[in-house]
């Protein structure tokens, strides 16, 4: 079974959002950047799964410029095979897609995972636009992946609930927990990594769909209404008719 | 030329985020000089589908295939482009739930459409560029994003406009057939499970939630949690150390790398406020904070808060809806 896994350089979860003086793009000065927490879910997956069957590979796939690198060996310091690194900055899910898509056809890859979506964009898109690009399912947001043979089965989360679903290979699915406990990189990984094949593409396909205009921070809270906890009652007043929420 | 709306369907009835998306989707509709129709997936009544006049909606277009009651990503996306086809739709409005985003990100695809999901906003359209806000970073910021081409999809966060109610006004519905075979029904699902809802409200669709940190200092305590939300007609929720340590289930973690929640009421008892879990609820209306720690950082994105321990505040808290009830 081949597996690709995508992922995307992400800011740390605990990084204050701010931007360039113009507003139009995130400011990363002083920031560290992570592999997007929802892939590490699709990355440990696929090399648990890899050793279960005892044959396969997995190859981690990133769009993005150079300055992704570290992260890359991260994943293959993880546990993956190899790696591909498309050179483009990701201008938008559909620019994203199309290079995932071109990559996992060449490559003829039987499942195709990443993470639900990235926590910076948050656009819950990518695996969609690659399943249709290839005429495969796509199952998102996937909570359990089990495979047998080239079928797979698989807890899809619905609204209140989820659906067992099983596919043949190949599809995509996004992932989310709790599929899994996410891995982190022993020593002997770190130092296989460093050795581990990593190949750089260009860019095809289209440019992107949509672009930001415009970057804003939420609005600041007025501040807090203290109530005193002896005369917690109060709140509930509060919320009925100042607040007017129940 | 009219918007499609996708209204989600459960029971019967029109999930209540899929009534604003149908008010969202008239309003586009007014605003491009045009009419909005439905076209409706999941179980649902002709009868409740006409009421979706109420938020705007002319027509609705619903196939009764019976295999359509669950959600099936292939059937679906085959339905819905359908229906923009004969309906010539140039925007397409969905839910920004996992059935939304899931149909909406193919068929952008299929239709060569320009695709935002988390909308927060109605649309702006100056001078040709049709533009939206969305949430972005997790929570942490907004995006004004360019949607470029001639088609739109837009999916539309929950809690994010209010739904419109014109009593009395009724929308046709129309059987449509999307010809659907068999090999649109690849995804289907073998079983669906849903959870427990005995007296219970699902947190993806709740207005309200009352939601548990680590200060809640074991599951034997949820009680505390449970009582309060059952009081309110509240979902109930959990920070990420709590459903990590299987104290709760993983379905009701919010924050960055769970669910994200923008309920009108979001009560956090104990929950220190993290940043991750801050990203997960601060689109909430109103904020309430319940922390025996008065340095909390949680305090800070509050617009209510007690200083108190939740073992003593949270009766009192309970005793005082029912009171008010």
């Amino acid at each position: 079974m081949k597996f690709l896994v995508c992922i995307s350089n992400v800011p740390d979860t605990t990084t204050k959002i701010t931007f360039t003086p113009d507003n139009k793009e995130f400011n990363k000065a002083g920031v560290q950047f992570v592999i997007n927490p929802w892939d590490e879910y699709a990355l440990t997956r696929a090399i648990e799964l890899k050793e279960a069957q005892g044959a396969g590979t997995v190859t981690v796939l990133n769009v993005g410029e150079a300055d992704t690198e570290p992260n890359i060996r991260k994943a293959l310091a993880i546990g993956a095979d190899d790696a591909i690194r498309v050179n483009a900055a990701p201008k938008d899910a559909y620019f994203v897609a199309q290079q995932i898509a071109a990559v996992a056809k060449e490559g003829a890859y039987d499942v195709i995972l990443m993470g639900k979506e990235s926590i910076d964009y948050n656009g819950f898109q990518v695996h969609g636009m690659v399943g249709e690009m290839l005429g495969i399912p796509t199952v998102a947001p996937a909570m359990k992946l089990d495979m047998s043979g080239s079928t797979a089965t698989l807890e899809r989360e619905i609204e209140g609930g989820k659906e067992i679903v099983e596919v043949s290979a190949p599809f995509v699915a996004s992932c989310q927990q709790p599929m899994c406990e996410p891995r982190i990189p022993n020593m002997r990984g770190i130092m296989t990594a460093r050795t581990k094949p990593l190949k750089v593409v260009e860019a095809v396909g289209e440019g992107a769909r949509t672009e930001v205009a415009e970057f804003a921070l939420p609005p600041k809270k007025q501040g807090v209404k203290l109530i005193p906890a002896e005369s917690a009652g109060e709140l509930i007043r509060l919320l009925r008719n100042e607040a007017k929420v129940i | 030329m009219s918007v499609l709306v996708v209204v989600e369907c459960d029971n019967g009835e029109v999930k209540k985020s899929s009534l604003e998306v149908a008010s969202y989707g008239s309003q586009v509709a007014q605003m491009l000089g045009t009419t909005a129709t439905a076209v409706a997936v999941g179980e649902a009544t002709e009868a409740n589908l006409a009421k979706l006049g109420e938020q705007g909606i002319s027509k609705v277009l619903y196939d009764a295939e019976p295999r359509l009651k669950d959600f099936v990503n292939g059937a679906y996306t085959k339905l819905i482009a359908g229906a923009a086809e004969k309906e010539s739709s140039l925007v397409i409005v969905l839910a920004n739930s996992n059935i939304g985003a899931s149909v909406g990100s193919r068929l952008s695809v299929r239709l060569q459409a320009s695709l935002a999901t988390n909308v927060v906003e109605l649309p702006k359209n100056n001078g040709g560029q049709f533009t939206v806000k969305r949430g972005a970073f997790s929570g942490k910021a907004f995006a004004d994003v360019v949607l470029m081409g001639e088609r739109k999809i837009l999916a539309v966060k929950k809690n994010s406009i209010e739904a419109l109610h014109n009593a009395g006004q009724v929308a046709q519905v129309e059987r449509f057939s999307a010809s659907l075979t068999d090999a649109d029904f690849v995804d289907a699902p073998k079983q669906v499970v849903m959870q427990d809802q005995a007296g219970g409200v699902l947190l993806p669709e709740a207005d309200l939630v009352v939601s548990g940190g680590r200060g809640m200092k074991g599951p034997e305590n949820w009680h505390l949690i449970e009582d309060l939300a059952k009081a309110l007609g509240a979902a109930t929720a959990c920070s990420k150390p709590v459903s990590d340590v299987d104290w709760r289930p993983h379905h009701e973690h919010v924050g960055q790398t769970g669910i994200t929640v923008s309920p009108n009421l979001y009560i956090a008892c104990g929950i220190s406020g993290a940043i991750q879990h801050l990203a997960g609820v601060n689109s909430s209306k109103v904020i309430v904070v319940i922390n025996k720690d008065p340095e909390a950082p949680f305090f800070k994105a509050a617009d209510y808060g007690i200083v108190g321990d939740v073992f003593e505040v949270l009766p009192k808290l309970t005793q005082a809806i029912k009171e008010l009830n």
